[in-house]
């Protein structure tokens, strides 16, 4: 049956990447464009992009969009610790944070303290409804989230200090995708040539954030959708500004993102939540990188009210390299763990445990051998 | 210290690992270690057992009993048999009300009349309640053999034929269960499978009813066996909007879906557009597609490829871990 969608049309598809071979002939090789997004990943694998666009002279690389990936193992533990050591709390978190490995072991493994349970949930309001029915247990919602994410777990806080519910707390790992775009270009580690921005992140902050890349790096970069045709449209667009010298934050998302983002929910992330530094996996403290709540929601951060006192480091577990494939320099494949030791099944690090983590998208979707 | 987990039940990888290396080993018969849906004894008699454990019982388009005996049926014909017999235990919880056992009965029945085949002999437990989940049904099967599963003869060029759309079964299954806040108007897919026995005689090389894992796993085990890799056309693959817009929304592929009606046969390649022709005119083939095809070109033996809609290429691999418990 086809799917009538120009965005992954065979034909439209096919003259989008002779366009994109086309203008990369005039450059100077290598070209070499990161998709900051785990999102963006799963399309260049899943439509089969990646060999085609290799052909083209197109060498993608994945970078540190999977905030499952990048939380540190450190604040997995606490989690750990808070349901294990803590007796009648429910730890209410997204599936995939369940299965990440850390010294400790897996969310998924850990034994419940007496009346405590891990609970899986597909929205951060599941866990509210949690609290709301369950009284005489402690609710802990674990949330993580890049800017996208980030509104719906401060809405969490802010209705539960509405209702004064005092059984709710929010573990959070909130990262903002800018700061380590700066780190990424300071550290001068992957010679890239553009960024695809996040077209979901961008949806909220809009185009003002990525300004500093072209203003100070002289970089190209473009806001991308996420079927494949938005993301070969991006690709035409930083081949573009590489050739005409114009580097700038340009937008192919315009069907979903708008210059200014979305003020509302802007505003209600800065009623709620405050900058921090943050540590990131393999990328290390990034300044002003991570959000925390405000004082006047102390009450509902886990980290606050349960005395957790998380000191991150962002090293990996022994043999496992995700730090180096979210920073872009090592290619899931060349990890020696990858596809061995290391599989869906049985994974060594969080790149292979989350459903936008660059091992599992290579894994799930790699193309055949050539 | 190792327990069950919920994928050994999958229908996936870590199922079929499983049953190879703990459950085969443990009887060491030959018969057995085919791992075929049913097995063929002496007397071509093909043999099969299937236990049911859906949840919830009821579901649009279906029910447990219906789907009892269309598994086990469909596990007989696309083992090269007609199913004959079979035989009901049904293990019921304490508290089920009496009139879901009697719809239910009337479910098995009318699936039964439809099949052709009669359930001939049965049992009966009641465990107290919170030691079951309602009703569990395990339905074993004999089938008059009447042709042999070839797939040493699958060549280059062969073709592979989807009898219909994918995935609705996990679909209706979803949404009875409320999960995901899904709502969708979707039938189960539950159906015998009997209308393509007649192909048998036509030439047909190999068939598999798509279960647990969906069409990607039970191709990916059909590499295992021949020598030669196969090619499956994204766009080819019939798909229901309902099916299609779910996948899109919970980020499920359909290629992983359970369906209860549908099988994938191979077919060699002159004889396909005669057996698809026919295969439509059934009322549960109408959707029938050429989807792919044996290949002599691209990929490696072993290989299980999908080229894109977007044009590219990727392998699929089997189904990993859980994606919906109880399902079937």
């Amino acid at each position: 049956m086809a799917r009538t969608n120009e965005f992954r049309d065979k034909k439209v598809i096919g003259a989008l990447l002779a366009r994109i071979a086309e203008n990369k002939r005039s450059l100077p090789s290598p070209c070499r464009i990161m998709e900051v997004c785990g999102t963006h990943t799963m399309t260049v694998h899943r439509y089969g992009l990646q060999s085609m666009l290799e052909k083209a002279g197109i060498e993608m690389v994945s970078g540190p969009g999977c905030p499952v990936c990048i939380t540190p193992g450190e604040v997995h533990e606490a989690a750990i610790r808070l349901v294990t050591e803590n007796e009648n709390v429910i730890l209410a978190t997204f599936g995939d944070m369940t299965r990440v490995p850390t010294h400790l072991g897996s969310l998924q493994n850990a034994v419940p303290a007496k009346g405590s349970a891990v609970k899986i949930v597909y929205s951060p309001e599941e866990s509210l409804d949690l609290a709301r029915q369950k009284r005489n247990k402690e609710i802990i919602f674990f949330g993580v989230g890049f800017e996208t994410t980030i509104p719906s777990i401060a809405v969490m806080a802010k209705a539960a200090a509405g209702e004064e519910l005092s059984n709710y707390s929010i573990l959070s790992a909130l990262w903002l995708i800018p700061p380590p775009l700066r780190a990424i270009l300071e550290s001068g580690e992957v010679k890239l040539s553009g960024f695809l921005y996040p077209g979901h992140v961008s949806a909220i902050i809009g185009q003002e954030p990525y300004a500093f890349v072209a203003r100070e790096f002289g970089f190209p970069g473009v806001i991308a959708g996420f079927e494949p045709g938005d993301i070969l449209l991006g690709i035409i667009s930083i081949l573009d500004q590489i050739r005409e010298g114009r580097p700038r934050v340009a937008n192919e998302y315009t069907r979903v993102v708008r210059p200014e983002g979305n003020p509302v929910a802007q505003a209600l992330m800065r009623e709620v939540l405050e900058p921090k530094d943050a540590c990131w996996r393999g990328l290390g403290v990034i300044p002003g990188s991570g959000l925390k709540f405000k004082a006047e929601y102390s009450a509902y951060d886990a980290e606050v009210k349960h005395d957790l006192r998380i000191t991150a480091r962002g090293i990996d577990l022994p043999g496992c390299r995700c730090g180096e494939v979210l920073r872009g320099i090592l290619p899931p494949s060349r990890c020696p763990l990858f596809a061995k030791k290391c599989t869906p099944e049985s994974p060594c690090g969080p790149c292979m445990v989350s459903f936008e983590g660059a091992c599992l998208v290579h894994y799930k979707y790699r193309g055949p051998k050539s | 210290m190792k327990k069950i987990s919920l994928e050994l039940g999958s229908g996936g990888k870590s199922m079929r690992d499983f049953i190879a290396r703990t459950i085969v080993p443990a009887f060491k018969n030959p018969m057995l270690a085919e791992l075929l849906d049913a097995s063929h004894l002496p007397g071509r008699i093909a043999f099969t057992t299937d236990s049911y454990v859906v949840d919830p019982i009821f579901f649009p388009g279906g029910d447990i009993g219906k789907l009892a005996v269309n598994g086990t049926v469909n596990d007989l014909v696309v083992s090269g048999a007609v199913p004959q017999y079979i035989s009901l235990g049904l293990i019921l919880e304490e508290g089920l009300e009496w009139n879901a056992l009697e719809k239910i009965l009337r479910s098995l029945k009318a699936a039964a009349s439809r099949a052709r085949v009669e359930i001939v002999a049965g049992d009966t437990k009641v465990v107290k309640q919170g030691q079951g989940d309602k009703i569990y049904i395990n339905t074993s099967g004999i089938g008059k053999v009447i042709a042999k599963p070839r797939p040493k003869l699958i060549r280059p060029g062969d073709k592979l034929i989807l009898t219909g759309t994918l995935g609705e079964h996990s679909l209706a299954i979803l949404t009875a269960r409320g999960d995901f806040g899904l709502e969708a108007r979707v039938q189960s897919d539950c159906a015998p499978l009997t209308f393509l026995l007649p192909f048998w005689k036509n030439g047909v090389l190999w068939m598999r009813d798509i279960t647990r894992g969906g069409l990607a796993t039970i191709l990916s085990e059909l590499t295992e066996k021949i020598p030669y890799p196969l090619l499956i056309e994204e766009d080819e693959i019939p798909l229901s909007k309902a099916v299609q817009a779910a996948s899109e929304l919970l980020g499920i592929d359909p290629l992983y879906l359970a369906c209860e009606g549908r099988a994938v046969l191979v077919v060699p390649g002159e004889k396909t557009h005669d057996v698809l022709a026919r295969i439509k005119k059934n009322p549960l083939g109408r959707k029938a597609a050429i989807i792919g095809q044996v290949e002599g070109k691209i990929g490696r033996p072993g290989e299980l490829l999908l080229r894109t809609s977007a044009g590219g290429l990727r392998l699929l691999e089997p189904l990993s871990s859980e994606l919906l418990p109880r399902i079937c």
